[in-house]
């Protein structure tokens, strides 16, 4: 490195990037984690910004943050606690105080740390002092004055100059970690090619920071974090929306069929539909509905036509859209629904996480309404959950919830890009022009799936409805009709778990305690339970992603263990579905309802105290 | 949709299914006309699809040998823009109610119409509730007693025309459910118009409003309370066509034929194409006795529409497009091997 300075070799490093909403903290770390990535160490970065689009400035409500994880091993979160922290005003150090390593380092921005910033925080005088920061590695930097001068000659106005202040910070972070700026350059050039002074100011002022922060070197420790051992192959970054709008694609593609999106935009999940929206390329038909109940309606008619249809909403939505959802038990056309849930109830808190929805995507329908619920672990596995929930919906010819949440949609990992030929086959169930008359809802006698007569095809007019209907697709109010006919759906549900993979224990199959997990916090208690296995305890780890029908061996699995606990962002919902569904176990819990993940010591100290337990 | 010259009768598109709705019902004469129109346009029955809400018209796919899905209440118009969009080559028919389309489906109307994707929209209007019995509806006039109005009714109804209009529409027209001639020329236009058509039939019900339109649609009466309009005709009406409309300064005026020197030169002449509203919206907003109330084509005017826009975009991105299929979108943009 022959950098005069200490140098600290660590396993994972958690930055994270805090200032303005206005202050381009989401670019910053992405620039950060790309680079991190193309090192080789493995990454986990999430996104953390303010509902209001510019909340007043410098104020601790308008704080927008990313923070990227990176690490020489398997990174599953981002991160608990931060080690390294980078403020461009006073109020990005309030907002993040509590979350900052005892000893960590802080880099701001000098400039910005005038006594009005500092009162709008809420301190008195000074941050560092006030929140007992002394004694951390602390790097004030006036980074104002400082790209003012490094851009004096650019003849560029003064707002333009100072906009690349970010970029400041995040050179002297790249002297930090020793990272090359290369990447960053190139992003300059390709984003700003016909802004070629633009483009110049930034690097300009990156190159300035990383030069800085080598002047200043005495200061500073450096983190070194050697490359993860990762599995060969091609890599790209992806964040959970994007996964789960390019499954879609994936599975469209693979069942020969076009893509519908009938979608309402709803934070956090309007990342789907515009990524969708620009899928034209791909052949993918967007239509931004007038509500959410016409974003379901429109896909509803899309399947009927013989489209693959989705549509993309949040736990608001969900509600809105539940009629329409009964609609598509009751006519069983394939469509996904996926919910990107966030802190409820209500409007709640629209860009955080939870996992509090799972109720609503289970029961919140009229009457016998069974329905197929998936759920994503992971931003990249929403890729795979996404063309799952599409595959079931064809084959079985059936509306799939998929649930995925804010975190999982906007964390981003590397994603080792998979090859469309070594995804499955979809066979859509299409219903034969030979076969006549045709019946609507004559079943396969395996999977109980209705076929799919798609308009066009000649002979096979026919009509379906939310009315009770007989198989022949007429309306039938006979009593042994309706009954027969709600047993047939509720069956057809229960039957998809013939094909679904059994759940896999991490860990010993038998044991002391069973830490059980579904959904979006896999990453968080992965590394719990990988650190309490490193630390000698007898624990085990299983993560549900199929949860309306279960796995079939969760009798057999959750009968080897002596305890058995429960981890989820709400207050308990997974665990009274279990009680419900296996009610010869017991079911401890670990529940958090904060608009915020699991961090590590959430799960490793409950689970510490109820193996300690008699 | 293709027009074809394939000899089909009305017969054709009835389905196997009873007729259920009530005896002297409206909605046997809409059935009937619109079973003469696609026979008369000769769409093979394959290529349609009837879509409706709920309400005692929305039983109207059951009884058409066609694809057909009855959904929900008020989301038709989501639905079958969603049916029109996936498949653009269908001809797609909207069936709904005064209260499926103007109160619970109220939104997915007026975006449906401003969209202007191309579906054929047939608003049963008998100004009342059926299906549940008699409430009125967001067309009942102003104090109509019904079960939940027992003092009559304090709210102001809606008018399809205006409303259509107000939502950038670019055809509406007006029939009578019993007229069954002008009724199936009109469907037959309107399925021949590129673009959301809105088709309003003064329907009735017999049990819960029997009569409500009586006033202007009675046998005795309809030759001078009505006035069809014909595009590129004067604005004629009366027993003996001897009544017209003219301009007087900003509003409509009914006038007698050679009285005060009118003669059936002065009359407006019908201008159906004509893409400012002004006369049209006018015209649709007519009301006995003031006025004759307008039955016809009031409004068609060309515009492009949604479907075809969705799918034009489409078509012309992908002749450029760098990205062909999944794979190529896998491996776009940064990314990085791992050796």
């Amino acid at each position: 490195m022959g950098k005069n300075t200490s140098v600290i070799e660590r396993e994972e490093v958690v930055i994270r990037f805090s200032g303005d909403s206005g202050d381009g903290m989401q670019l910053t770390g992405t620039l950060f984690s790309d680079t991190a990535a193309l090192f080789g160490n493995d990454v986990s970065t999430f996104p953390d910004y303010p509902a209001e689009i510019r909340a007043p400035q410098g104020s601790v409500g308008g704080v927008s943050g990313f923070t990227v994880h990176l690490g020489h091993s398997e990174i599953n979160t981002p991160g608990d606690f931060t080690d390294v922290l980078v403020a461009m005003n006073p109020a990005a150090v309030k907002a993040n105080a509590a979350w900052v390593k005892e000893g960590g380092t802080i880099i701001y921005d000098l400039d910005n740390f005038t006594d009005k910033n500092i009162e709008k925080a809420g301190y008195i005088k000074d941050p560092i002092k006030e929140e007992n920061f002394e004694s951390y590695n602390i790097i004030a930097a006036p980074i104002s004055t400082l790209v003012k001068e490094a851009l004096k000659d650019y003849e560029l106005d003064p707002k333009t100059i100072l906009r690349t202040k970010n970029m400041f910070a995040l050179g002297m972070v790249y002297w930090l970690f020793d990272r090359k700026l290369n990447y960053t350059e190139a992003f300059f050039d390709k984003k700003f090619h016909h802004k070629p002074k633009i483009a110049q100011a930034n690097k300009v002022a990156l190159r300035a920071g990383y030069y800085y922060a080598e002047t200043i070197e005495a200061l500073t420790p450096v983190y070194k974090i050697l490359p993860a051992p990762i599995a060969k192959g091609k890599y790209r970054n992806i964040n959970g929306n994007q996964a789960t709008a390019w499954g879609f694609i994936a599975a469209a593609e693979k069942a020969g069929l076009k893509l519908f999106i009938g979608s309402y935009p709803i934070t956090p999940a309007t990342g789907i539909l515009e990524e969708l929206a620009a899928r034209k390329d791909l052949g993918v038909i967007s239509f931004q509905a007038e509500d959410e109940i016409a974003g379901i309606c429109t896909a509803l008619g899309a399947s009927f036509a013989g489209r693959l249809a989705i549509t993309t909403t949040s736990g608001p939505g969900l509600a809105l859209k539940s009629e329409a959802i009964g609609l598509a038990v009751m006519t069983e056309l394939p469509v996904v629904i996926v919910d990107v849930q966030r802190g409820g109830p209500s409007t709640g808190l629209p860009t955080k996480t939870e996992q509090a929805d799972l109720f609503q995507a289970l029961y919140g329908r009229n009457g016998e309404s069974p329905l197929i619920v998936i759920a994503s672990g992971t931003p990249t596995d929403c890729f795979d959950f996404a063309f799952e929930a599409a595959r079931i919906a064809l084959e079985h010819m059936t509306p799939v919830l998929l649930l995925t949440d804010s975190y999982l949609a906007n964390g981003t990992e590397p994603w080792k890009i998979p090859s469309m030929k070594d995804l499955r086959a979809i066979k859509p169930r299409y219903a034969s022009p030979e076969e006549l008359p045709f019946v609507p809802y004559k079943r396969d006698e395996e999977t109980l799936a209705r076929s799919w007569a798609i308009p066009g095809v000649p002979g096979l007019q026919h009509r379906i409805g939310g009315l009770e209907k007989n198989t022949k697709g007429n309306v039938s109010y006979l009593p042994d009709n309706h009954e027969k006919m709600v047993r047939i759906r509720a069956e057809k549900v229960e039957r998809v778990s013939n094909e679904m993979p059994d759940l896999l224990v991490q860990g010993s199959d038998s044991g002391d305690l069973l830490i059980v997990g579904w959904g979006g916090s896999y990453g968080f208690i992965v590394t719990a339970f990988r650190e309490l296995i490193a630390e000698g305890h007898n624990v085990s780890f299983v993560n549900f992603n199929y949860i309306n029908p279960l796995p079939r061996n969760v009798k057999d699995v959750f009968s080897r263990f002596r305890k058995i606990v429960v981890c989820e962002l709400n207050l308990g919902q997974f665990a009274d579905y279990l009680r419900m569904k296996h009610q010869e176990f017991t079911y401890h819990q670990i529940n958090k309802v904060q608009g915020v993940p699991f961090t590590i010591s959430d799960i490793k100290d409950n689970c510490i105290k109820l193996l300690e337990e008699k | 949709m293709e027009e074809t010259t394939l000899k089909y009768t009305a017969k054709d598109y009835k389905s196997d299914q009873e007729v259920r709705w009530c005896p002297g019902c409206g909605d046997h004469a809409v059935l009937s006309s619109v079973q003469r129109a696609l026979a008369e346009l000769g769409i093979p029955k394959e290529q349609i699809a009837f879509i409706s809400g709920i309400g005692c018209s929305s039983r109207f796919p059951y009884y058409m040998d066609t694809y057909g899905f009855h959904g929900i209440h008020g989301r038709a118009a989501a639905i079958a823009s969603g049916v029109k969009t996936a498949n653009p080559e269908l001809s797609v028919w909207q069936i709904t109610g005064d209260g499926d389309a103007l109160a619970i489906g109220g939104n997915h109307f007026i975006h449906a119409v401003r969209r202007n994707v191309d579906l054929n929209i047939i608003l049963f209007n008998n100004e009342i509730y059926g299906l549940t019995k008699g409430q009125y509806s967001p067309t009942s006039s102003k104090g109509l007693v019904t079960k939940t109005s027992p003092f009559g009714t304090v709210e102001e109804p809606f008018s399809v025309g205006e409303l259509v209009i107000g939502a950038k529409g670019k055809f509406f027209a007006r029939t009578i459910d019993a007229n069954i001639a002008l009724s199936t020329q009109i469907y037959t236009a309107a399925a021949r118009h590129k673009g959301a058509s809105v088709i309003e039939v003064l329907q009735n019900c017999v049990i819960f409003n029997d009569g409500i339109h009586e006033e202007v649609t009675g046998k005795e009466v309809r030759d001078d309370r009505t006035i069809i309009l014909k595009h590129g005709e004067p604005m004629i009406f009366g027993k003996d066509n001897e009544k017209g409309l003219i301009l007087d300064g900003l509003k409509l005026k009914v006038v007698k034929i050679g009285e005060n020197g009118i003669t059936e030169k002065d009359l407006l002449i019908h201008n159906a194409a004509e893409p400012n509203p002004g006369i049209q919206y006018m015209l649709a907003n007519m009301r006995y006795p003031e006025y004759p109330v307008a039955l016809g084509i009031i409004r068609a005017v060309e515009g492009i529409t949604y479907d075809a826009s969705v799918h034009g975009q489409i078509k012309d991105i992908r002749e450029n497009a760098k990205i062909k299929c999944m794979d190529d979108l896998l491996s776009s943009g940064s990314t990085w091997n791992v050796e």
